[in-house]
């Protein structure tokens, strides 16, 4: 378990436009065989970046100015469809540290918090001008607060909101729940018994 | 002092698995049922080994496989090297924590979620939980019933327990009786199509009405199954006489007298009459139609006596959406989706794979064939299934008609087993996702439809009327 909690990102953002981006286009089923998820991360996004003959569809993600970004900006409804941890994984993989959006997928957005990565929303007119600043200064650095709950972006400040049980799991260290779990064994046995399941 | 205010199914459930409430402001919950498969879980077992954790309530999770195993030869080792390792891990982690697995011949291997309530394994009033989204089929028999992530994968096998906020509870009612050739697909297509893909983010929905009540429980878990592509996280039916007379005599649920007293318990688990919900939606069931989708989210569904919508009608990101899906489709605007030309049919997954899918299409079938040119696959949910319509001659109606029929799996709805789309063909598919590249191509193109309407397509080579192609009236 991480030591400290995840309070700000700091990282060059990219903008993958759309509404209901969905948990196959952020990584299609094909490659999803796999036993571990280490090797996720080149498939991100896979169709949206490359055409059926593997030449570059010319996305954001591999734009030049944008290699190496680490802040995703999307839309609504972002990660919908599968529970798979693919998705997120992939991203993470990738080097995504942090996703702004509209709105999350509820299983999408839990996933990311346990791996570490939160997810915020940020209104529309917000995401417009912050687009505009990640097209025309690519280079310029993005700082996702969660502490003061902003994403600051060339000397700009952007309110964000987040789920407030995840801000306190990110901010206390304890996004990864299963050791907090744990340590409940003896009240877990319990209700097992209560239940009528042991 | 008992309260005064009823509670709903997903308020007692939730209240009986509750262990504790967490400093976070989540609360820990038991987890009665947890179904693993070897896409999501395999992973969990390596998290479990690096922190040297063991699974502490090994007979509450079973085992099987379905998203990639292959519907055509299933013999072993498979020909894909990756899900021959898939399936080995899977089987090895099984055996080394000593949790059940209904692997391939073993007569009750399939898809997962058509796997537990045949064998009665789903019950009334259990919190349910599998790596894969499609898990809220289990609301069928009124359990809060949810998709997971690998991380919460290995959280319940460590601790048999999950971190989770409560949701909020919506009442879909749906009211009246259906029209003839209008199944309980259209009435979940209906459904995302009227509330949105997102309409359910933050709630469980609770199916009632008059309509829901008449549903056999295959029906229900149809309607379940998509709770999911209306972004609810899970969606359930109050269990009922239905429930119970599917339940008695099922491999995994008690007889005698000891099913009377667990049925007892089961129905207890029914929204009270004056239970309260945070939302509540009637919808007429006469306003429903055989619906199809036309685009590339589930909620991008239509009639099948309209047309595809007109973007020029609309402003701004709408606008947008409308043309990105039309454009992927390679469909018309403002043009009838009926005699859209495809090019694959698929019957089958955890939303319409069941016996009475087939027994629907088969009634149907006769003096009917496969137009020429189009591929048509019909694949049992699982190996129960298979094998009880094998006994009816289920499966020599479907192939005189042109269908092949296939060995049981996930096949064609999440092409991770050799049945997939080929470049741009279109397919008439009784699954439950048209996501851009679902069936396996990343121009492959997905038409969702009832079971009837699938055979209709595959008949006419296009997309058709089932209630004209079959005469229903």
């Amino acid at each position: 378990m991480e030591s400290n909690g995840i309070t700000k990102i700091n990282g060059k953002g990219v903008y993958v436009a759309g509404n209901d981006i969905d948990t196959d286009r952020i990584i299609p089923a094909r490659f999803l065989k796999c036993v571990t998820f280490d090797e996720l991360g080149p498939s991100l996004f896979f169709d949206e970046r490359f055409d059926t003959e593997g030449k570059s569809k010319n996305h954001p993600l591999d734009a030049e100015a944008h290699r190496g970004a680490e802040v995703l900006m999307s839309d609504a409804n972002f990660g919908c469809g599968s529970s798979r941890e693919h998705a997120p994984q992939a991203l993470q993989k990738f080097g995504i540290k942090a996703v702004i959006a509209e709105s999350f997928a509820e299983i999408f957005q839990g996933n990311s918090t346990t791996l570490g990565i939160p997810c915020v929303v940020m209104e529309k007119p917000l995401r417009q001008m912050l687009a505009k600043i990640i097209e025309n200064e690519p280079e310029v650095d993005l700082t996702v607060d969660l502490n003061a709950m902003q994403v600051i972006c060339a000397n700009q400040i952007f309110p964000i909101t987040m789920k407030e049980s995840s801000r306190e799991a990110f901010l206390a260290a304890n996004y990864d729940p299963l050791d907090t779990l744990l340590q409940a064994n003896d009240a877990i046995k319990v209700t097992a018994q209560r239940l009528g399941y042991i | 002092m008992e309260s005064p205010v009823g509670k709903n199914l997903y308020q007692k459930v939730w209240d009986g698995h509750v262990v504790q409430k967490l400093d976070s402001g989540q609360y820990q919950i038991f987890i009665g049922l947890h179904l693993i498969h070897e896409v999501t879980s395999p992973q969990a077992f390596g998290m479990l080994r690096d922190k040297g954790l063991k699974v502490a309530y090994p007979s509450r999770t079973f085992a099987t496989v379905d998203h990639i195993i292959p519907t055509d030869d299933q013999s072993r080792p498979l020909k894909d090297d990756m899900a021959e390792q898939m399936i080995r891990v899977l089987s090895d982690a099984t055996i080394e924590h000593g949790i059940e697995f209904f692997p391939p011949e073993s007569g009750s291997q399939g898809i997962v979620h058509i796997v537990g309530p045949e064998l009665g394994l789903t019950q009334p009033g259990l919190t349910v939980c599998c790596g894969d989204s499609h898990t809220s089929t289990h609301g069928a028999f009124g359990c809060i019933a949810l998709g997971i992530g690998t991380s919460q994968v290995r959280d319940v096998l460590a601790s048999q327990t999950l971190a989770m906020d409560p949701l909020k509870v919506r009442r879909i009612s749906v009211e009246g009786e259906l029209a003839v050739g209008v199944t309980a697909k259209d009435v979940t297509l209906h459904i995302i199509r009227t509330l949105g893909v997102n309409g359910g983010v933050g709630y469980a929905y609770e199916y009632a009405g008059s309509t829901i009540s008449a549903m056999t429980m295959e029906e229900r878990m149809t309607v379940c199954n998509m709770s999911i592509e209306g972004g609810a996280r899970c969606g359930y039916i109050n269990p009922d006489q239905t429930t119970i007379d599917f339940l008695r005599g099922k491999e995994r649920v008690p007889s005698g007298a000891d099913f009377d007293a667990a049925a007892e318990k089961w129905l207890s688990y029914a929204s009270d009459a004056d239970a309260t919900f945070d939302d509540e939606v009637v919808i007429q069931a006469n306003e429903i139609r055989p619906t199809v989708t036309w685009g590339i989210t589930p909620g991008q569904a239509i009639s099948i006596e309209e047309s595809t919508p007109d973007p020029e009608l609309v402003e701004g990101l709408e606008k947008d959406l409308i043309n990105d899906a039309l454009g992927y489709m390679k469909i018309p605007a403002n043009t009838p989706i009926k005699g859209t030309k495809i090019d694959v049919a698929f019957l089958g997954s955890c939303t319409n794979g069941r016996l009475s899918d087939f027994q629907a299409v088969a009634k149907l079938l006769p003096g009917h064939k496969v137009a020429s040119g189009i591929k048509a696959i019909a694949v049992p949910g699982s190996e129960k299934v298979d094998a009880q319509a094998r006994a009816l001659g289920l499966h020599e109606i479907f192939e005189a008609a042109g269908f092949e029929w296939r060995k049981p799996g996930c096949s064609m709805c999440l092409a991770m087993n050799p049945d997939k789309l080929v470049g741009d063909e279109v397919c008439a598919s009784s699954s439950n996702r048209n996501f851009i590249g679902r069936q396996g191509s990343s121009t492959g193109r997905t038409i969702l439809m009832s079971p009837i309407m699938v055979a209709a397509s595959a008949i006419e080579g296009k997309v058709a009327d089932a209630r004209e192609v079959f005469g229903l009236k």
